[in-house]
């Protein structure tokens, strides 16, 4: 609770003045040092399900496809062609030349062994909606695939553009993910030089990486991550000259930090999306917020674009969907709750709650002055909240025990680019789906399923139209990461919230 | 002298009991093990598999008893998020709490013993006044911020050490100060106070008029007595140390077992949070009963008591 009060205090207390430039960032050394929020269950990219395991899969291990993060092209990397067989079969041409860390060759055995280990419910991997449209892999010959899917599924090349690496098939036969967790192997431009659970990750240049990759080689030659799990602390330790590189940098410090000689502030709008949750099927009990009107009252009492002015850069947006604007399917005229109170207040009256009631907010990440804000838009309308502000892990945790009424919480879609990749999470009666509608699970299921674009984009119209009328999420406004890194770093920030360090050169 | 040693033990024997009791039973009253263990995409009958496994369907009695009787050989279960045998996990981390206790405890004697005795020797002096600020700012202010405080001072501003991360021993100084400085006053009052009685009493004066060298008297006759009290509330403060740890290692990044708790509570790893609670109460459980004794030895007017 004290983390952003103790930075505003003890900034405020000591004056920026008072602080010098960073004295020693690593560019001397080639040591990039970097600070991440939140640590990674598993090393193991298909067994943690947080933004810090999608960044690490991308700089240890390759895609069968790569996507520009500019464009959002699509590039050859393990795979030099693709095509589409039918609606059910994909064929993919694989590279030759390229290496594993651990010196084996790469070819189809790769390909299959990690598609029809990670797509075999059996081996229970945490991220189902990335793999679950995957039926099985099949080799044709040694640099020739097949992915057979198990229904149509247009936005498959996004994710075999994103959150599917391709493993070592004998490291990962002999090591399990348990082994791959502790000891990455991958082809991507990273090794992983030491993994301490909680502690720090270290990575080196994979100085044999592929040519022709469109990672490019790396430039920096080690990457430290740590993780501070304060947020002043990470700001005390980037301008003691400790770190290099640290995001979430909160909104209250970016004009201060602005001043300090020899760090750069940058910022950039993202493709992760706030929210809040309501239980409106009742998984966590019977509550108010089953009924319609209390969810759309409490929708009318959040000042949204009051919240995203406060506490994000200008390049934040307010929602009009549960999904990122450029994400495709995600439609734009559904019904709008504007800020007013009288009409929040008219329907909790209407609801028979007049008085209002006592819940729990559930959130994680964010700030404890945002979740205090949210709680004070509800308090005005007789809703007392108590946060519960949890690490990822342990809020997903409670979110998939069904015990939340109310989340407040952010996606980043894994970085796809496709409604699916959100609406597919939440939607579909899964673990994270409080709405309990099953016609809307069955207009996503079918929007994530058919090859028709025309008929996606209807499909997912319907659904959005649904979520909204029946306010089962309240959409709050894109995020814009501000990024605080030494001046001697090239850096830029992607919409897709992926830092890729393989592309950061020293000035 | 023993039956007391042995009632003593006994005592501490029972809270230890008590203690691991609670702990037990706040791991289940906080969520569904079961839960917990299958993963977040298990399904119904694969947490049903799992209750069965771990044996979470048996009455919480027996589980008790089956988890005490492991936890005494040292097995405290797998860490959920870790996956890995909670003991090794909290005894690679338990020296550097240890080393940032022990430092804290020493800075706080090695602070305040002295300004106690200046203070008790010129009463109402500007040393006493000094040490009447240093005890109040102490008290009120909270540790984090203090650290904080020090952390730009030392750490950013002055760049003379880290500011956080666990390493050598400068990765220590600011943590082991931030720490001692919540015991510092209480040190500094008892020694303050126990020096002004001692000095008062009727064998200090009879001491002097002997013409003993003030010095001699000082630390010989009346720094023995005064500290007796200093032996118990030092123990009792190494223990508050260890467990205040949890805040200051998560603001200097410094992982011992205080940051393993914090973090292992932020993401509900319920038999890490278990395993620390009942280690931690019973080193302060065990330094309680050694300063009991310590005193008794001392002072032999406690064992009849």
């Amino acid at each position: 609770m004290f983390r952003t009060t103790a930075a505003i205090t003890c900034m405020a207390a000591l004056g920026v003045g008072l602080w010098t430039a960073p004295g020693f960032a690593n560019k001397a050394n080639d040591t990039l040092r970097v600070a991440w929020d939140q640590q990674i269950d598993n090393a193991d990219a298909y067994f943690n399900t947080n933004r810090e395991g999608i960044i690490l899969a991308r700089m240890v291990w390759d895609q069968l496809i790569d996507r520009d993060p500019e464009t959002f092209q699509y590039k050859p990397a393990l795979a030099t062609a693709w095509r589409w067989v039918d609606d059910l079969t994909l064929e993919f041409d694989l590279r030759q030349g390229v290496k594993f860390q651990d010196g084996q060759p790469f070819d189809a055995e790769d390909v299959v062994y990690t598609l029809n280990f990670v797509s075999n419910p059996a081996n229970k991997v945490l991220n189902t909606t990335n793999v679950g449209w995957i039926k099985n892999a099949e080799k044709i010959d040694q640099y020739k695939v097949r992915i057979h899917l198990k229904a149509p599924f247009p936005a498959a090349l996004e994710y075999l553009a994103g959150p599917i690496p391709i493993y070592p098939h004998v490291y990962y036969a002999k090591v399990g993910p348990d082994g791959m967790g502790r000891h990455p192997v991958g082809s991507g431009p990273y090794k992983v030089e030491s993994l301490e659970p909680g502690k720090s990750i270290t990575l080196v240049k994979n100085t044999d990486y592929w040519n022709d990759s469109p990672k490019g080689k790396p430039k920096i030659g080690k990457i430290v991550v740590t993780f501070p799990p304060e947020k002043t602390t990470q700001l005390a330790e980037l301008l003691s000259g400790g770190l290099d590189w640290i995001w979430y940098v909160p909104t209250d410090q970016v004009k201060n930090l602005e001043k300090v000689k020899g760090l750069t502030v940058t910022s950039g709008e993202t493709m992760r999306v706030g929210y809040i949750y309501f239980d409106a099927a009742g998984r966590s009990g019977k509550s108010p917020l089953q009924d319609v009107r209390v969810r759309q009252a409490i929708a009318h009492a959040i000042n949204r674009p009051e919240f995203t002015k406060t506490f994000f850069a200008s390049t934040a947006n307010v929602l009009k969907g549960p999904c990122f604007p450029t994400q495709f399917g995600c439609y734009q005229g559904a019904k709008q709750y504007d800020y007013n109170l009288a009409k929040a207040k008219e329907l909790m009256k209407e609801a028979g709650y007049p008085d209002g009631f006592s819940t729990t907010l559930y959130a994680f990440r964010q700030p404890p002055s945002w979740e205090d804000a949210l709680a004070g838009y509800m308090r005005q309308i007789g809703i007392q909240a108590s946060i519960q502000l949890l690490q990822y892990p342990a809020f997903r945790n409670k979110n998939h025990e069904g015990v939340t009424p109310i989340s407040f919480g952010d996606w980043g879609s894994y970085s796809i680019n496709d409604a699916s990749a959100i609406l597919g999470n939440f939607f579909t009666g899964s673990a994270d789906d409080f709405s309990g509608d099953k016609e809307l699970q069955g207009w996503v299921q079918d929007a994530d399923t058919n090859s028709d674009p025309k008929k996606r984009e209807e499909l997912y119209k319907k659904a959005i139209d649904r979520i909204m009328d029946r306010m089962y999420w309240l959409p709050m406004n894109s995020y814009a990461v501000y990024y605080a890194h030494t001046n001697e770093l090239n850096f830029t920030p992607y919409k897709d919230e992926i830092p890729r360090y393989y592309l950061y050169s020293w000035k | 002298m023993f039956v007391y040693f042995i009632k003593r033990s006994l005592v501490a024997l029972l809270v230890a009991i008590t203690v691991s009791i609670v702990s037990f039973l706040l791991l289940h009253l906080s969520g569904d093990l079961a839960q917990s263990l299958a993963g977040p995409s298990a399904s119904a009958a694969d947490v049903a598999q799992v209750r069965k496994a771990y044996g979470l369907d048996r009455p919480i009695a027996i589980q008790y008893l089956d988890w005490a009787g492991k936890a005494i050989r040292g097995d405290f279960g797998d860490s959920l998020f870790l996956k890995q045998p909670v003991f090794p996990i909290i005894a690679e981390r338990l020296p550097v709490t240890m080393m940032l206790g022990i430092s804290a405890l020493v800075i706080a004697l090695f602070v305040s013993i002295p300004l106690g005795i200046a203070a008790a020797l010129r009463p109402n002096s500007w040393i006493d006044r000094l040490a009447l600020t240093i005890s109040v700012f102490g008290q009120a202010l909270p540790s984090f911020w203090f650290g904080l405080l020090l952390m730009m001072l030392f750490g950013v501003t002055l760049r003379w050490l880290p500011v956080s991360g666990t390493g050598g021993w400068e990765y220590y100084v600011m943590p082991a100060i931030t720490l001692s400085y919540y015991s510092i006053p209480t040190f500094m009052r008892l020694t303050r106070a126990g020096m002004m009685e001692v000095l008062a009493s009727d064998y200090i004066r009879t001491a002097r008029a002997k013409g003993l060298r003030s010095m001699t008297v000082l630390f010989k006759h009346a720094l023995r007595n005064a500290i007796i009290p200093l032996v118990a509330v030092a123990a009792v403060q190494l223990g508050f140390a260890l467990g205040g740890s949890i805040v200051i290692e998560s603001v200097f990044s410094l992982h011992g077992v205080g940051y393993l708790g914090w973090e292992s509570i932020s993401r509900a790893d319920f038999p890490v949070v278990q395993a620390i609670v009942l280690i931690l109460a019973c080193f302060y459980i065990v330094l309680t009963l050694l300063a009991d004794m310590l005193n008794a030895l001392l002072d032999p007017r406690i064992r009849v008591r």
